[in-house]
């Protein structure tokens, strides 16, 4: 909220204002009723590891993270640079490998990588587009600094917090949106729509019948799978509600067979067909990809998509959009040290306390160091890790990350937060503005990860 | 030489099979060492496939039988006419960059003994390595029929020095793979001669080498594949090259008869 000089900075003047009239016992009452509204949603969220297993809450925070229109612009026009050549990158991935020839990305980084799919080879995906959802987590350290901290170019999650953390925020405090021009998000699921019959398979006359695979209800998301079908008037399907008959991909229904057209599918890649990828899934559908491949189905996002936001790949992606869009890239990354290259392995070593490290394939916030609050002790065990498996890991300095006010037990005090917006990609690059803002509900806690306890909160960007 | 192939795969079923999808990459392609002059894959439901070219340029059909049996038969016939290319493969409608046949797969992982191996062997030349390679393939893994299974990988066969075709080509990528040179599982049909049964049913592996292209080595037989090798399909693995693959519902019992006769023609028998 603040600025590096004295005082609030422009965007947040009015909510300030706002804050500094209310009462600490009338937030913490609205704090509550929130936490009501969700629970009677349902909005909740499993957590994998956990000794208790039930579901809980995502904390959710009333005072809202605020983008100003001109700051939203830029971010924009970043992302949107960044989505096109992300796409461009699977294309040539699974088609010519013009960078590898280039030069620009090592050969053994694509084929050695247990992200790329060498099934995926040659298939003509719809409009050439891979990743149709994208979230780009983005932090901030400065006024004007923005960074990519990850590009999730598979199943990304999280859009159904954003919808609802508005909803809730209309509910409770319709005056504040009456003060303030805020930017809808409500348009999502219409646009996801529009994005997923625009990659409808090629020749397919008339409308296209879109449905959303989901792993079931014991998955960490499925309400928010519940929610976006719900939400878009398309079935939601499980594996064993779908077949392949007659050379089409079909829903079992009552009235006999209806054929599915395009599948937003949120399993993974593993599990989509056991034919193909692991032969023990009882998720997916038998035959779905030979399906695909013969472009009788399209399945969003495409199978493959993780070679694009491996983190061994993503010290690259400054030069990968260089290559596709022939332009500077306009929102950076965080610097990163390869732990595969024998040179950023020493530094890493060397400077371990400094640093977060994470997995290459990890995520969710799972398997990372994250140096300054670590023991001593997680960090020599974290050594030993690294070094018994150096190509394993990346590591990046730790950030500054911006804060914003946040209701915590002692009042309002300032948490570290980031930004996943959601960006869709299709005839048109489809986004909505902000996205969602999460916080480290801890002081001083940069992991802001739901599945490590890290909140929510509705994300404004305010209009000129 | 021409040559008529016949390959029958039955399976039977204790208890019914409820519904099934196949993959089949049935069809051989024509090129330089080879021209198909007849082909047909026959099994219930064909009409209704699928048909693509998988990621390494298999002509694929996808076949979905939506009710129950106990028995089914798929069946590939027709006539090859090949010659001699000394295991040299021109002329293929290539999908995939040469390079993707570097990666490793579960079942061509290398272990300490296949590092071994590819320490063992001399030679400088690019082929003559190759040529090295296959003979040591063929001295550590003696063939035996019923020592290993479908899914056995390099590192096993190598271990337990013993195995069949498959084996021996896994072995053989999984070595040249670690010598930096790309390679692939090819599945075919060999004319035996005199020996009969399901040998006839064949794989071998081919090595890509700069300035020369695809080269085939047969570790079983200790040959550059000749005119009596009909080559069906490619893949990293046999996994991937698989001529049938499949899955059903229900179909307890499973029972698996395959039969495979490849003969040669005169030309007065060609039809």
């Amino acid at each position: 909220m603040y600025g590096s000089g004295e005082g609030v900075r422009p965007p947040y003047h009015a909510v300030a204002e706002w804050l500094g009239t209310q009462a600490l016992g009338d937030l913490r009452q609205k704090l509550a009723d929130a936490e009501t509204m969700f629970r009677r949603t349902g909005i909740t969220f499993a957590v994998y590891g956990s000794e208790d297993t039930s579901e809980r809450l995502i904390p959710f925070d009333i005072i809202p993270r605020i983008i100003s229109a001109a700051e939203w612009r830029k971010l924009a026009a970043g992302i949107e640079q960044r989505v096109r050549a992300l796409n461009a990158f699977m294309f040539d991935i699974y088609h010519r490998q013009e960078i590898i020839r280039a030069g620009k990305v090592p050969e053994e980084l694509i084929v050695s990588n247990s992200a790329f799919v060498p099934e995926m080879m040659g298939v003509s995906v719809p409009l050439g587009i891979y990743s149709h959802i994208i979230g780009i987590d983005i932090v901030r350290t400065g006024e004007s600094d923005f960074f990519v901290l990850e590009d999730n170019t598979r199943t990304p999650s999280g859009v159904s917090y954003m919808l609802e953390n508005r909803e809730t925020m209309m509910h409770m405090f319709p005056d504040l949106f009456a003060r303030n021009r805020v930017a809808p998000v409500e348009n999502y699921p219409e646009n996801l729509l529009k994005t997923l019959e625009s990659v409808a398979p090629t020749g397919l006359k008339g409308e296209p019948t879109i449905a959303l695979l989901t792993p079931g209800q014991f998955n960490s998301a499925y309400y928010e799978h519940s929610f976006l079908a719900d939400q878009m008037g398309v079935e939601l399907v499980e594996g064993r509600d779908l077949a392949v008959i007659d050379g089409y991909l079909q829903m079992k229904t009552t009235q006999g067979p209806r054929r599915i057209d395009v599948l937003y599918r949120r399993i993974d890649d593993d599990f989509l067909d056991p034919l193909v990828f692991r032969s023990d899934s009882v998720l997916g559908v038998p035959g779905l990809f030979d399906l695909y491949r013969a472009g009788r189905v399209t399945i969003v996002n495409a199978p493959g998509g993780g070679i694009a936001d491996d983190k061994a790949i993503y010290s690259y992606i400054p030069e990968i959009i260089k290559f596709y869009t022939g332009r500077a890239p306009i929102l950076q990354n965080v610097p990163t040290y390869n732990c595969r290259k024998a040179d950023d392995l020493k530094y890493v070593l060397e400077h371990l306390p400094e640093l977060v490290v994470k997995e290459v394939h990890g995520s969710g916030g799972y398997g990372m160091l994250v140096g300054p609050t670590a023991s001593s002790s997680e960090i020599e065990a974290f050594r030993a890790k690294l070094t018994a498996n150096p190509s394993n890991y990346i590591a990046q300095p730790t950030l500054a990350l911006s804060t914003s006010p946040t209701m915590v037990e002692a009042g309002v005090a300032p948490r570290h937060l980031d930004l996943r917006p959601f960006v869709l990609v299709g005839d048109e690059v489809r986004m909505t503005a902000g996205g969602l803002t999460r916080v480290a509900m801890r002081a001083g806690s940069l992991v802001v990860n739901s599945s490590q306890g890290g909140g929510t909160k509705d994300t404004w960007v305010l209009q000129d | 030489m021409l040559i008529s192939i016949g390959h029958v795969t039955r399976y039977t079923y204790g208890l019914p099979a409820a519904c099934s999808v196949h993959t089949l990459r049935l069809t051989p392609p024509s090129f330089e060492g080879q021209r198909v002059l007849s082909w047909r894959v026959e099994m219930p439901e064909i009409a209704g496939a699928v048909q693509y070219r998988d990621a390494f340029g298999n002509v694929s059909h996808l076949v979905s039988i939506p009710r129950s049996y106990d028995e089914i038969s798929i069946i590939a016939r027709g006539v090859v006419e090949t010659k001699d290319k000394s295991g040299l493969v021109r002329g293929l409608m290539e999908a995939a960059p040469v390079r993707i046949f570097l990666r490793e797969t579960p079942k061509t992982a290398p272990d300490s003994n296949i590092r071994a191996l590819v320490a063992d062997v001399a030679q400088a030349d690019p082929i003559d390595r190759m040529h090295d390679l296959m003979r040591l393939v063929g001295e550590r893994v003696e063939y035996a029929v019923g020592t290993t299974t479908a899914s056995t990988s390099a590192a096993e066969a190598l271990r337990t020095g013993r195995g069949v075709c498959q084996d021996h080509a896994h072995v053989f990528i999984s070595a040249a793979r670690l010598m930096g040179f790309p390679a692939r599982y090819v599945s075919g049909y060999f004319l035996t001669g005199d020996i009969l049964g399901s040998e006839a049913q064949h794989a071998w592996a081919e090595v890509y080498i700069n300035g020369l292209g695809w080269l085939g080595f047969d570790p079983a037989n200790q040959i550059c594949p000749t005119e009596s090798y009909i080559r069906l399909g490619c893949g990293l693995d046999s996994l991937s090259a698989a001529p049938i693959t499949g899955n059903r519902t229900g179909g307890g019992n499973e029972n698996l008869d395959v039969f495979v006769e490849v003969q040669q023609q005169s030309s007065a028998q060609q039809q």
